[in-house]
This record gives structure tokens, C-alpha cells and sequence, in this order.
């Protein structure tokens, strides 16, 4: 070939492992620099989980069937369900890319092939450990306290992320399933529910027989649960299997996760070519 | 690769999406430094074809090569030596134009001081450089054109494809994307181009291929194309439109009638016979003609013939 044509590139380089750690970080780059350009939309992705906090926790007297202080228990579950939302901006993120053609040009360029889904992965774990943070103070500010050490306090911030990493996986397998933002929407409206059928924000004893049984087995319920115990904050109580196997559980739901969602996603990404 | 070997071989090239085929067979062989055009109606395929030669979509059936790669089992090497400009913009909107190009230049491995430089010289280049920070999203059209073949251009790849590059510009935007294309050309690029525009084919192309239904219809170079099918074209301008029947039914071929222009015109075989012929017909019928014009048939005819046929 001649001088001048492809003298930058290194030819058929993306596959070398080096590749994947830059690359990757390339991609993860993309994302801090959109959030350093939108920093509006950054701050009103804070602020929302943050504002659900105080209206469950001031506005809406809530805490049905909770023993003892509702807000030590509402902030482990309101921690827990921004983790699970986290689905949605994985979703839109996806989807936006997916439509935009911007996919198509790293598909077209010699780089690490997996480096945009860990890329994706980096910049939504980054942003949701951010959130959590935010959460975590707000929640002290509004006077939360945990009560076990900080080896505790570190388990519980792990199955939250955990269940973060689990749910991003669902978020791209969705989002490449599903591929239109009008899907984007309808499950941005489903999520509630489902939310709501966990013990995050109400006590299963204060439900039906029947859906108390559903909202225990909610993977939501077993982080919260799992999280209230390493926080030393009132739990849900209850005795059934799932009650008291929540840390379990709370490993379990997202690793299952996980192993199901991650190869579907990936497998999804490879099939673009098909 | 030696300047006379093929920048590109495409053989039996098969796709179909559903029931739905996209490929029905496809051949095209492209010289290295030439511009092929791939001019097509909507649905012909032309997509599909550039999405299957720059790795992104595989075929069911043929054999493409790039660069004297194969697409299929040395993807990476291919990518390295191509750049697409795909028929929609594939770029990040809410990143600068700088941006963008510096994270093109690092996924294309030039490091980071390199990936610097080349966006640099890139925006400069494409007259972007006093916009290079504001994000893609509040581009025009042509600008946002403009960066994206930019972005195609990072790593000076040997061959580039352009996938409507100017579909959905306005004339201003289109003439900056012209004009663009042509300064690659004369860099040794080989550039594979699809359109639907007839006229951007003629202006932009070496050799064009005609696709229609997933297969070439007819192949060569602009003027071998409109030789080729239909011959020459005779247009008489009358003086009085109401004539304009009569003269209809006087000429031998192929007649159409324009009313708006006053105008018959049909297809000839020889020139002077015909030229003579006629003025002898209109003269002893006492038309009187204002114009008398012997052309080459255009590329919408050649076009409007080929795409015709094949569509019965
Ligand atoms: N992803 C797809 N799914 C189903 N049909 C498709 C898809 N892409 C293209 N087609 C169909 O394949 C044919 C060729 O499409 P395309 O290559 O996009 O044509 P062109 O680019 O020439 O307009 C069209 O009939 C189109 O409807
Ligand atoms: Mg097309």
C-alpha cells in the first residue's frame, strides 16, 4: 500500500488487549465529556431521586406496617430504587446511540468491539455511584444514621451497586430489543410499578397475603432488605423464605441477572451485522 | 497493493431482509483511485451494499474484497483502511466538532497528541475550525455533513465510501460537500459513492453503476451510459405551440412533447440524416421551428430507461 494511506493507523490492532483498556476508556470519555455539556440534565438526573426522598419522606405520610422511624427506612429503600431506575438511563442512552448512526462509525473503525458496551458500562456506574452519594448525604442531612461499621456500610453501597451493574444490563438488552424511544417510554412508566411492588417505600405486611409474596420476591425488596440489615436500619420484616434469605437474595437476583442479560446483550451488539 | 489492482470486488452479493431481497446478486469491481458512483432509486440496495463492503453488515451469500482484504474474515484490517460516511450523520450531536474528531482519531489509535493534531487539520480543512466547539447539535446540515466525511477521513483511508453523502442538502450544502469529495480525488482515494441524484453521479464519478432491485443494470462511464441506451436525442423548439401535434406525429422514434417549452424531441440514429430529415419534414408541413437541437440523451433518461425496464 502507498505512503500516504492508513500511516495512522495500527492495522487490525482492536483485537489486542491493550486496545480494549484504551479503548474502552475512549468511550468512557465520550460519556464525561456529554455530562460536562449537559450539566442541566446531569444535575435534574440528581436531583429527582433526591426529591422522591423528601416527598415520601415529609409529604407523603407513608410507611404502612413499618415498624419504628419510617425515614430509616425509607432511605435504604429510596438508595435501592434509584439503583433499579438506573435501567432508564441506561436505556435512553442506548437508544439515543442506537439511532443516531454514531454505533455504525465505531463499528466501521478498527477499535475494540466490546469497548462501547464497557465503555457504556464505566460512564453508567460512574454516574450512578455520583448519585448514590448524593443520596447518601441527603439522607444524613435529613437525619438517616447507620448504625454497623464501615465494613458494613461498604457491603451495603456493594449490592446497591450490584444491583446498578445488573440493571444496565437489562437497560442495553431492552434497549437493543426494543430500539425505538417510544419502548424507551413505556418503560419508563412500567418501572414504577414495578418499583412500587417492593418493600422500598411500604412494608409487604401492610399488603394481601398474595402480593406481599410478590413483593418479597422482588429482586428490589431483597437488596433494600439486605441493605437495611448492614445499615442497622428498621427492616420489613416478615418470615417467609425470601424475607429471611434477603442477603442472599440480594446477591443472587443480580447475579442472575447479570449471567442471563450480559451475553443476550452482547450477542444482541454482535448481531447488529446480521 | 499495486495502483492497477482493484479497490474493490464485490462477486454474487446476496442479502435479503425477511422475504425482502436487498442483494439479488450483485458484481462490481472498482478500480484504486477512481470514483465509482452507484446511482439507484430508493430501495435499490445501495445501502446495503456499502453497509456489507465497510464490514458492518454480513452477506449471505459473495465474496467481497477491500483493499484486497476480505470483508468477512479480516474485518479489522479492513477497518483500518476504509472511511464511511453513512447515509446518516455518525456523530456524537452533543459533543464539540473537536471532540468528536479527537475521539475518532483515538478510536483509530493515532494516540492522543496525534488524534489532536489531525482534528485540527481536519476542521481547518473543512472550514470548521471557528465552530469546533459548538456542539454538533447546532450545526447546519452541511456542516454536520462536512464533519462527518471528516470523521471518515481520520485515519487517510485508502478507500471511502459515501453513502448519500448529499441527500436531504440544501444547493449550498451540496456544492460544499462537491467540492469536498473532489479534492480527495487526485489523493489516490479510491471512493465508492451511492446516490440518487443523476446529476451528482455525473458530475462526481469515473464509472457509474446503475442498481436497481439489488443487481447492476448497466455499468460504465458517464458518456458510455448515455450512448448506450436510447442514442442521440433530437429537440425542435416551435414557434406556435398549437403545432406542436402535427410536428409529434412527423418525427420518426421515440417522441415526447413538451407544451411548457414548446418543444418535441425524438430519438435518432444518425445526426445528419436526422438534422436534414426534419427540417426538410417541418419545412413541407410549414412548421415553422425557433430551435433546433441534436444532444446526448441525459442521465435522468439513461436512468429514467434503464430503472424502467428492469422495474416491469
Ligand atoms: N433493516 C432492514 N430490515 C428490513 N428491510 C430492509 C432493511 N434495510 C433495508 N431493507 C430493505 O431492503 C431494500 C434495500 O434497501 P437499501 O439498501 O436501504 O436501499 P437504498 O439504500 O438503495 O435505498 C429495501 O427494499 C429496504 O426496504
Ligand atoms: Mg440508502
Amino acid at each position: 500500500m502507498s505512503a500516504i494511506h492508513g500511516a495512522g493507523t495500527a492495522h487490525g490492532a482492536g483485537s489486542k488487549p491493550i486496545w480494549a483498556v484504551v479503548d474502552s476508556w475512549t468511550m468512557t470519555r465520550r460519556e464525561l465529556a456529554r455530562w460536562a455539556r449537559q450539566p442541566v440534565q446531569v444535575v435534574v438526573g440528581l436531583v429527582f431521586p433526591v426529591m422522591m426522598l423528601l416527598m415520601f419522606g415529609y409529604l407523603i405520610g407513608g410507611g404502612q406496617g413499618v415498624a419504628g422511624d419510617f425515614r430509616a427506612y425509607l432511605v435504604p429503600g429510596m438508595l435501592t430504587m434509584t439503583m433499579a431506575f438506573g435501567l432508564e438511563a441506561t436505556m435512553l442512552a442506548v437508544t439515543q446511540d442506537l439511532g443516531k448512526g454514531v454505533i455504525d462509525r465505531f463499528r466501521s473503525m478498527p477499535m475494540n468491539s466490546g469497548a462501547v458496551l464497557v465503555g457504556r458500562s464505566i460512564a453508567d456506574m460512574l454516574q450512578s455511584a455520583v448519585g448514590l452519594t448524593v443520596m447518601i448525604a441527603v439522607g444524613y442531612a435529613i437525619g438517616w444514621r447507620t448504625h454497623e461499621g464501615f465494613a458494613s456500610f461498604l457491603g451495603a453501597v456493594g449490592l446497591l451497586l450490584l444491583l446498578r451493574f445488573a440493571m444496565l444490563w437489562v437497560g442495553i438488552h431492552l434497549a437493543m430489543v426494543a430500539g425505538r424511544p417510544e419502548l424507551v417510554q413505556a418503560v419508563q412508566i412500567l418501572v414504577w410499578p414495578v418499583g412500587f411492588l417492593s418493600n422500598a417505600i411500604a412494608s409487604p405486611a401492610s399488603m394481601p397475603a398474595w402480593l406481599g409474596a410478590i413483593v418479597e420476591w422482588n429482586p428490589m425488596s431483597a437488596t433494600a432488605t439486605a441493605v437495611r440489615d448492614l445499615f442497622d436500619n428498621p427492616g420489613a420484616g416478615g418470615d417467609s423464605w425470601a424475607a429471611t434469605h434477603a442477603e442472599l437474595l440480594a446477591v443472587a437476583w443480580p447475579l442472575a441477572l447479570i449471567a442471563v442479560f450480559a451475553p443476550l446483550a452482547v450477542k444482541r451488539f454482535r448481531d447488529l451485522s446480521r | 497493493m499495486a495502483d492497477h489492482d482493484p479497490a474493490i470486488v464485490v462477486e454474487g452479493l446476496r442479502k435479503r431482509y425477511g422475504d425482502k431481497q436487498a442483494l439479488d446478486g450483485l458484481d462490481l469491481t472498482v478500480r484504486a483511485g477512481t470514483v465509482q458512483g452507484i446511482l439507484g432509486p430508493n430501495g435499490a440496495g445501495k445501502t446495503t451494499a456499502v453497509r456489507i463492503m465497510s464490514t458492518l453488515l454480513r452477506p449471505e451469500e459473495g465474496r467481497v474484497e477491500v483493499a484486497g482484504i476480505d470483508v468477512r474474515t479480516r474485518a479489522d484490517e479492513v477497518r483500518s483502511r476504509i472511511g464511511l460516511l453513512g447515509q446518516n450523520a455518525a456523530v456524537d450531536e452533543e459533543l464539540g466538532g473537536r471532540q468528536n474528531l479527537e475521539m475518532f482519531g483515538r478510536l483509530h489509535h493515532l494516540g492522543a497528541r496525534r488524534a489532536r493534531t489531525r482534528a485540527d487539520e481536519l476542521l481547518a480543512r473543512f472550514g470548521l475550525a471557528d465552530t469546533g466547539d459548538k456542539a454538533v447539535g447546532r450545526y447546519s446540515g452541511g456542516m454536520r455533513r462536512r464533519l462527518d466525511l471528516a470523521a471518515s477521513l481520520i485515519s487517510r483511508p485508502q478507500v471511502l465510501f459515501l453513502d448519500e453523502p448529499t441527500t436531504g442538502l440544501d444547493p449550498r450544502g451540496r456544492a460544499e460537500v462537491w467540492n469536498a469529495v473532489r479534492s480527495l480525488v487526485g489523493g489516490g482515494t479510491t471512493v465508492l459513492l451511492t446516490t440518487q441524484y443523476l446529476e451528482e453521479a455525473d458530475q462526481l464519478a469515473d464509472r457509474i453503476a446503475v442498481i436497481n432491485h439489488g443487481r447492476v443494470v448497466a455499468e460504465g462511464t458517464p458518456d458510455e451510459l448515455k450512448s448506450e441506451t436510447g442514442g442521440d436525442r433530437i429537440d425542435v423548439v416551435l414557434r406556435d405551440a398549437g403545432r406542436l401535434a402535427h410536428a409529434a406525429s412527423l418525427l420518426p422514434g421515440d417522441v415526447v412533447v413538451d407544451e411548457d417549452r414548446r418543444m418535441v424531441g425524438a430519438t435518432i440514429t444518425d445526426r445528419m440524416a436526422a438534422l436534414t430529415e426534419t427540417v426538410r419534414v417541418l419545412e413541407a408541413a410549414g412548421i415553422e421551428a425557433e430551435d433546433i437541437v441534436m444532444r446526448r440523451p441525459t442521465l435522468d433518461e439513461v436512468f429514467m430507461h434503464l430503472t424502467k425496464e428492469d422495474a416491469v
